[in-house]
């Protein structure tokens, strides 16, 4: 059985009101990764009843694997809200795996700015990692096969799938 | 540069035209060089333009650049003037990390009397991964294509009177920014086309994307001999083919490729082909007026439309950029996978 999104998404935004109130952080840009990201930070924004409109980030042009996989074929553009500088960020992904996408939003990120800080919520963290990133604010820890990975599909209704590895994806 | 490459057996400057495919496109279909607009697909163009789209909305942000092409070296050998494409393509390729490396042949070895293929053999060796080239021969880019080492890609940024890929690619983003679907446009392309290798790759993107209907309009000596095969209706008179158009492309007259008097005198052109603000309100109310540049004000075009409403002329020069970084990181992404 795979969670259930909607009550990880309302343990998240518990997570994220304490974290945000203990850092005395009041208005944050809530910025979410392509495409499973835009849709939990969506859903993240509105239980934690943020005005700023929804940051998304589109990470392909900063991807470490183009040279060897190429151009992805659809590249949303990246739309941020504001100038970024002297703002806190809260970044959301669907899946937290090898750290690699998480690494190339920092990058673009700072492209727009120099925000304040940046926190890292992810739907899912699961085993892998192979930088040094990881989450403030978690939905679910899962433990998965090596040929095994867990997918967001949505975004109406939003649900967790275990499928078996595509090796395109292993880098992402 | 025809005498020194006459000079090098099997380098015979190819005819351009047919199965260019085999040599732009991987066996996967996706783009390796760009050659020239003829015999890609709809798709294709419009993954381009998709691609550029996400490029152009990158002028928002703090640091106009992205890491994409990082570690590449790109060489503009241009051997033949131009400002606006090799400036543009330096400032695409600068935008995507990669180093940039421009070479004005004019000035360098083609005087000494070094051969094209030595030219390229010598930047080869310092390892380079990208070609933009311009030349005043017809498949001068082809040529090159043909003999670089695999790996390396050559973009086309104008070869004679054949082709200008990227112009055209900028031209359709500038339209379809402006308009949307091309299946309901009326484009009229006006003037020199005889000499113009922008016409050429314009006609076959606008008919690749499936325009409404395309016209060419240009008196008779401005005209290429097949001109009815490229699939466009032929308006010998201005007023005629600018009625009701949606978009108008007005060419530059070519006057450095005029070898032989195609023209009365350029104020008779004027009086006759020149888009003059009486001129454009036959047009459609809400048309577009295009120049892929430099402009011959008060030749081809009056200084009121230039500068006018309808002047979509600077917006093509911007799009330019995002154009030429679309298809800089497909054709090294292509090399890829």
């Amino acid at each position: 059985m795979t969670p259930d999104v909607p009550t990880l998404l309302d343990d998240m935004a518990e997570q994220a009101r304490h974290y945000l109130k203990t850092h005395g952080i009041e208005q944050p840009i809530v910025v979410g990764i392509h495409s499973g990201g835009v849709w939990i930070a969506e859903h993240l924004r509105e239980r934690l009843g943020v005005e700023r409109p929804l940051g998304k980030l589109d990470i392909s042009f900063y991807r470490d694997d183009f040279s060897r996989i190429g151009m992805h074929p659809q590249v949303r553009p990246s739309e941020l809200p504001e100038d970024l500088d002297g703002e806190h960020v809260l970044l959301v992904d669907d899946v937290l795996f090898t750290g690699r996408t998480i690494r190339a939003a920092l990058n673009e990120l700072f492209d727009y700015g120099r925000p304040a800080s940046v926190t890292l919520a992810a739907l899912v963290e699961r085993d892998g990692r192979e930088l040094p990133i990881e989450a403030a604010i978690v939905g679910a820890h899962m433990e998965l096969g090596p040929a095994e990975q867990i997918k967001l599909r949505g975004p109406e209704p939003l649900r967790l799938e275990r499928v078996a590895i595509d090796p395109e994806d292993l880098e992402a | 540069m025809t005498e020194t490459l006459i000079a090098h057996p099997g380098a015979r400057l190819p005819e351009p035209g047919p199965l260019p495919n085999r040599l732009q496109l991987t066996d996967d279909g996706q783009l390796r060089h760009m050659l020239t607009i003829e015999g890609l697909n709809r798709e294709l163009l419009t993954e381009i333009l998709d691609t550029a789209e996400s490029f152009a909305n990158m002028n928002e942000k703090a640091v106009k650049k992205v890491p994409l092409l990082r570690g590449k070296t790109i060489v503009n050998l241009f051997f033949e003037a131009s400002t606006r494409t090799r400036t543009t393509f330096e400032l695409a390729a600068k935008r995507l990390s990669a180093d940039v490396l421009n070479v004005n042949i004019n000035t360098s070895s083609a005087v000494k009397g070094e051969s094209l293929l030595d030219t390229l053999r010598n930047i080869e060796a310092m390892n380079v991964d990208m070609f933009v080239v311009r030349h005043e021969e017809s498949g001068t880019a082809h040529f090159i294509a043909r003999h670089v080492a695999p790996g390396i890609s050559v973009l086309n940024a104008g070869d004679g009177r054949h082709a200008h890929p990227t112009q055209a690619l900028l031209d359709m983003f500038t339209i379809r920014r402006h308009k949307g679907d091309f299946t309901k446009l009326k484009v009229a392309i006006v003037g020199d086309i005889l000499h113009s290798r922008v016409a050429r790759s314009q006609i076959h993107a606008l008919n690749i994307l499936q325009t409404g209907e395309v016209r060419v309009v240009a008196p008779c000596s401005l005209l290429p001999a097949n001109v009815d095969q490229l699939g466009v209706h032929v308006y010998n008179d201005l007023d005629a083919g600018l009625k009701d158009v949606d978009v108008i492309i007005m060419l530059r007259l070519q006057r450095e490729r005029m070898e032989h008097a195609h023209l009365p005198s350029e104020h008779e052109y004027y009086q006759l082909f020149g888009l003059t603000s009486r001129r454009l309100q036959l047009a459609h109310p809400t048309c577009l007026v295009m120049h892929p540049g430099p402009a011959n004000r008060g030749v081809e075009i009056e200084s009121a439309v230039a500068d006018g409403p309808h002047s979509v002329i600077l917006e093509q020069v911007t799009y330019g950029i995002s154009v030429r970084m679309a298809v800089m990181s497909m054709v090294m992404g292509a090399h890829q996978a």
